[in-house]
């Protein structure tokens, strides 16, 4: 179990002056779940991601996993306690091939694991295994590359930053199928998926809303999730390059 | 004459040898051929007079062999200077495996200019791998001055992989490649340097026939208070395709003076350049650290994949 207990953070903006991205956030996450963060863009969801993986540190605040304090532990020694982030927009290697990141992801995993877990996020493993995991790959392959890393990974908390960023339609499909058969249901994994998209939404059991660093709404799906529909509007705001605008009402 | 240990550790790290490799080989050692032995398509002799050295041919049509032309340095403070010329038959396709190992235990400074001269036929093949390795406890620099002049014939083609895996105080390499009608060159280069530590890296490629092409690939890393200089020079006469690619990572208070430079002398000659330099990128320490691993190892595994 995760809990996140009055977490603050601040970043310093572009003028200069300290502006809070997180305004303490209270969560818990419990095992055998699958949970959907959304909101608005800049409300603070990958920015809460980035903390709980230690990859931000919060100004304030604690974080328990399964009773144990972590606040203070390295990025290394969460993913060692079996915290896992797949990220938003993935780094790239140049000379570090696909073998090479599932390897240090997993080094257990047999190849054969390996060559599933490809299959599974769409990609030939004969095509791809050898490659560098580098410039020459689309946004929508090093994404399915990520996610076949975090399955891959022993990890009883993973967190999926827009799993569906930049991947087809078809895929996605197989990523919530995938995503359900890991994750739903399972007593030992929780699952923690930030996204705007309207199909992941409903396959989770609980959707948090988070906006301006607060968390602005919480229920099941069954709950929030005709909520959402209602009381969220998506609004394409005009000539804003396309994007994706949430108002709470 | 046998070759002990140490023979076979720096024999090991510079062309992966466990042992006397079949088919042709010449292994020299403190400047002195240890081991030699021709196979039916590869014959090796010596070539004597002010320039010393080695021929090594390979016959016309010969398929996939390979021959090892290693050398390593162990006598403390030797200094060694040899001329080999390799020339590829038509319609050849091998591979050499060539590249100094020095063990200096001494105070003077041990030397192994090699300068090879490679000539690949019409429709040859040819793969040349060359990897220079130092090592020892003595205060005597290890210093490796490798030449490179290679002609690529019509229709033919020769991929170079020049490697600096590490411990080479100095280093002043020098590779100058004739590209002509229909050929194909591609040059990759990767250097470690670390210490104070220098390496210098001038490489000239002439495209002189119409349709013929050259890649240069250099992947550099500069640890500590080391210096690398890295100056391409791309020279397109015809019409033909020319790329240089130079990444380098700079760590510590190393420093990199990459100067690429390209000339066009046909309308119809398209050549590019590329060059990054600059440190390990955060995100990259950030995502391996995610998956388990500290820092240092992080920055290890980067490196690896990058020199490999």
């Amino acid at each position: 179990m995760l809990k996140l207990e009055n977490i603050w953070m601040q970043i310093a903006s572009d003028n200069g002056e300290d502006k809070e991205i997180l305004r303490g956030i209270n969560l818990q996450f419990e095992q055998g779940k699958l949970y959907a963060i959304t909101g608005p863009n800049g409300g603070g969801k990958t920015s809460l991601a980035k903390v709980i993986m230690g990859i931000y540190q919060p100004s304030q605040g604690k974080i328990y996993l399964n009773g144990e304090d972590i606040s203070d532990l390295s990025i290394t020694e969460r993913a060692h306690r079996g915290i896992a982030y797949a990220f938003q927009a993935p780094p790239r290697f140049k000379g570090l091939t696909i073998k090479d990141v599932l390897g240090i992801a997993a080094p257990q995993a047999e190849p054969l694991q390996q060559r599933k877990y490809l299959r599974d996020v769409g990609l030939c493993p004969e095509d791809y295994l050898d490659r560098d995991l580098g410039p020459g790959l689309s946004g929508g392959e090093i994404k399915r590359i990520e996610m076949a890393q975090l399955l891959l990974r022993d990890n009883s908390l993973a967190i999926f930053d827009e799993p569906e960023a930049g991947v087809d339609l078809w895929t996605i499909q197989k990523l919530i199928t995938l995503l359900v058969s890991s994750y739903k249901n399972n007593p030992d994994k929780t699952a923690i998926i930030i996204t705007h998209n309207e199909k992941i939404l409903p396959i989770c059991d609980e959707i948090i809303v988070i906006e301006e660093g607060v968390v602005a709404g919480r229920g099941s799906s069954s709950e929030i999730w005709h909520l959402i529909k209602d009381e969220i509007e998506c609004k394409v705001r005009n000539q804003c390059q396309g994007e994706m605008i949430y108002e709470i009402k | 004459m046998k070759l002990n240990n140490l023979d076979m550790d720096l024999l090991h790290s510079i062309a992966e040898l466990r042992g006397i490799p079949k088919g042709a080989v010449n292994i020299r050692r403190d400047g002195e051929a240890v081991i030699r032995q021709s196979s039916p398509n590869i014959l090796i002799s010596s070539t004597l007079g002010d320039k010393p050295g080695l021929l090594v041919e390979i016959k016309p049509g010969t398929r996939n062999e390979t021959v090892h032309v290693p050398v390593i340095l162990t006598k403390p403070g030797f200094q060694d200077k040899v001329y080999n010329t390799f020339i590829v038959g038509e319609d050849a396709d091998a591979t050499i495996i060539a590249g100094c190992g020095i063990h200096n235990e001494g105070h003077g400074h041990s030397q192994h200019d090699g300068i090879h001269e490679i000539i690949v036929r019409r429709g040859g093949k040819l793969k040349y791998i060359e990897k220079h390795y130092g090592e020892g406890n003595g205060k005597g620099k290890n210093v490796l001055n490798p030449t490179t002049i290679i002609t690529v014939e019509k229709d033919a083609s020769a991929e170079l992989e020049m490697v600096q895996i590490k411990g080479v105080d100095d280093t002043i390499r020098k590779t100058v490649a004739h590209v002509h009608e229909k050929a194909n060159l591609k040059i990759v280069e990767r250097l470690l340097t670390q210490g104070v530590q220098r390496a210098e890296s001038d490489i000239e490629i002439i495209i002189e026939g119409n349709g013929g092409a050259a890649q240069v690939l250099s992947r550099a890393v500069a640890q500590e208070n080391s210096f690398q200089i890295f100056r391409a020079a791309l020279i397109g006469k015809t019409s033909c395709l020319g790329h240089v690619e130079c990444d380098a990572i700079l760590m510590d208070k190393a420093r990199i003076k990459s100067i690429p430079e390209l000339m066009a002398e046909d309308a119809e000659a398209v050549l590019t350049h590329e060059a990054a330099i600059g440190k390990i990128a955060g995100e990259q320490l950030i995502k391996l650290m995610t998956l388990g691993l500290t820092e240092k190892e992080a920055v290890d595994a980067i490196l690896e994949g990058f020199l490999r």
